[in-house]
């Protein structure tokens, strides 16, 4: 026997079987033992679709842009997000609110376009860490799967957080009960 | 005795700046001897611009002790001292990072200008190379103990280049210095006083010289910025490129800021202090026509990739040496073209090729983009 790393190794017993050993009764038994036992002990699983599990308090899913009280979203595509990110998921384009716009977007520049590329996210949470308009979370939806590559790049139609006023049951559910809105402004 | 006092004069000053002993000539101000030093030693300087005769003073941020005055009398000056404004004497013993109270002003002064100064850096087009934004990092305290109302002003329309941002400006003269310097007719200069002044054109006349677009490069805050480049891209998300062309009202020498082959941006180069820079003693000031309207690659001959200091945000994300691997799938597939590849273009809306926003005049708006979806 070569030089040991630890004391668990044990070594293999080549002796020859002996009558009881050969027709394996007894190993069978043993072994069914193990089994039947693990019938009467906690499952470690759960229903999946019929029971869900908690998320943790910090669990990372897909992304959210965020509405104020008002509903108007606060993206003002600022870039932070996408510098932050280091997967170089995020891109944006911004453009200048219109008169008449307010009631849609709380600053004078807002994200025309944001896509978020979900192949390339790693769920980090980087981008929700530099955000300084409170305007991206991370929520507790899991990233669905899809057949195709392009339903991947989630636009700002897949992210912008439903209205709170207009569609107030949609929002609640997307905020998941975690997710707080700023009420300062 | 004139003749012997004249003899012994040196040439050259000595000047000690944080323990550092440089000779300067006669007459430069201590900002710029620790500028010749550079580094750390050299004192921030937001109204101060070396290119412009009469700035500096404004500020404050400059300020720094001195503790000898000159070697004949080298008792020390009792009150901080600015250092744009105060000449070098010999044997002079300045304190700029070695001394407490300089950095305990210089947060003070920061204090003071961000008093009225808005907390819009997501939005202004500045973030990324705002000098102000520099200080507040390296001097500024965490928190405001500010609790009134800022100062705001009336928007107002001052031509179809320059967009002005009255609540962002923190009164350091430099584009009227640029007005009154660059420009023949000076149609812009500071309204009302005190806590209303203004950087205004008179009587909203609309800035039509031909050097006015420098307002935007010397000013150090957001308050002036290019209405061309208006909300197109944030400047870190830009690459830098350095370009010239035959022009015969300036230098032609600028900085291109692409995104892809758009040329989104123009500006006149800058040097280590945030300066257009001098090309034979000379300013590199450039011209509206340069910087307003030549937004195609085609109108530029490019030079190269502008060295971008390594700490600023807008070196973040580019790649130098960058090798891009060969296309290998034609010959895998023995010179056939795949038949399935995804075109980003086809799902993302982003960097639409049929939107050049370089060629759209000022911010892009809802309109911009319904536009393309008809």
């Amino acid at each position: 026997m070569g030089k040991q790393l630890t004391n668990r190794g044990k070594e293999v017993d080549r002796s020859p079987m002996t009558f009881l050993e050969s027709i394996y009764l007894w190993n069978i038994i043993k072994g069914m033992g193990i089994t039947i036992s693990h019938l009467f002990k906690k499952k470690a699983t759960i229903n999946y679709p019929e029971q869900k599990r908690s998320f943790s308090k910090v669990f990372r899913g897909l992304h959210v842009l965020n509405r104020d009280a008002e509903g108007r979203e606060n993206c003002t595509a600022c870039g932070l997000c996408a510098v932050a990110c280091p997967a170089e998921a995020i891109t944006m384009e911004a453009a200048e609110r219109l008169p008449g716009e307010e009631h849609l977007y709380r600053e004078e520049k807002y994200a025309a376009k944001y896509e978020i590329n979900m192949l390339r996210c790693i769920f980090c949470g980087l981008c929700e860490e530099a955000c300084p308009k409170d305007a991206i979370y991370l929520s507790e939806t899991f990233a669905p799967a899809n057949y195709s590559r392009k339903g991947f790049i989630y636009k700002k139609e897949d992210l912008v957080i439903p209205h709170p006023i207009h569609e107030k049951e949609a929002y609640e559910k997307a905020r998941g009960g975690r997710v707080e809105i700023n009420k300062k402004d | 005795m004139a003749d012997e006092v004249k003899q012994e004069a040196p040439v050259n000053f000595k000047v000690t700046i944080d323990n550092i002993t440089i000779e300067v000539a006669p007459g430069t101000t201590v900002l710029n001897a620790a500028r010749q030093i550079g580094g750390d030693v050299t004192p921030p300087a937001m109204c101060y611009y070396s290119k412009l005769e009469g700035s500096g003073g404004k500020c404050r941020t400059c300020l720094v002790e001195i503790a000898a005055g000159s070697e004949k009398d080298p008792r020390p000056m009792p009150k901080l001292m600015a250092s744009c404004r105060t000449t070098v004497m010999d044997g002079m013993v300045v304190k700029n990072i070695t001394s407490e109270r300089v950095q305990d002003a210089r947060a003070g002064v920061v204090e003071f200008l961000l008093l009225n100064h808005p907390l819009d850096c997501p939005i202004c087009d500045q973030a990324g190379e705002c000098h102000l934004q520099d200080l507040g990092y390296d001097h500024g305290k965490e928190g405001t103990r500010y609790e009134f109302k800022r100062r705001t002003f009336e928007k107002e329309d001052i031509g179809p280049f320059i967009q002005l941002h009255m609540t962002r400006c923190i009164l350091c003269y430099r584009c009227t210095y640029v007005a009154d310097q660059l420009t023949d007719k000076r149609v812009h200069g500071i309204l009302d006083r005190g806590d209303h002044a203004e950087i205004s054109t008179y009587i909203s006349k609309a800035i039509d010289n031909d050097f006015s677009g420098n307002m935007i490069d010397v000013c150090p805050v957001g308050a002036l910025t290019d209405k061309t480049f208006r909300f197109k891209n944030r400047v870190w998300f830009t690459k830098p490129v350095d370009a010239h062309r035959d022009c015969d009202k300036c230098c032609g020498k600028v900085t291109l800021w692409n995104r892809g082959d758009e040329v989104l941006r123009v500006t006149a180069r800058k040097d280590t202090w945030g300066e257009v820079q001098s090309y034979d003693n000379k300013p590199g000031w450039i011209c509206n026509t340069c910087r307003f309207d030549k937004k195609k690659t085609s109108d530029w001959v490019i030079e190269g990739v502008t060295n971008i200091n390594r700490h600023s945000v807008i070196a973040q994300n580019k790649y130098n040496g960058l090798v891009v691997p060969k296309e290998t799938i034609t010959d895998v597939m023995g010179g056939r073209d795949p038949k399935l590849l995804m075109d980003i273009h086809d799902v993302s809306d982003v960097n639409d090729p049929s939107i050049d926003l370089s060629l759209i005049e000022g911010p892009a708006t809802s309109k911009t983009f319904e536009k393309k979806e008809e």
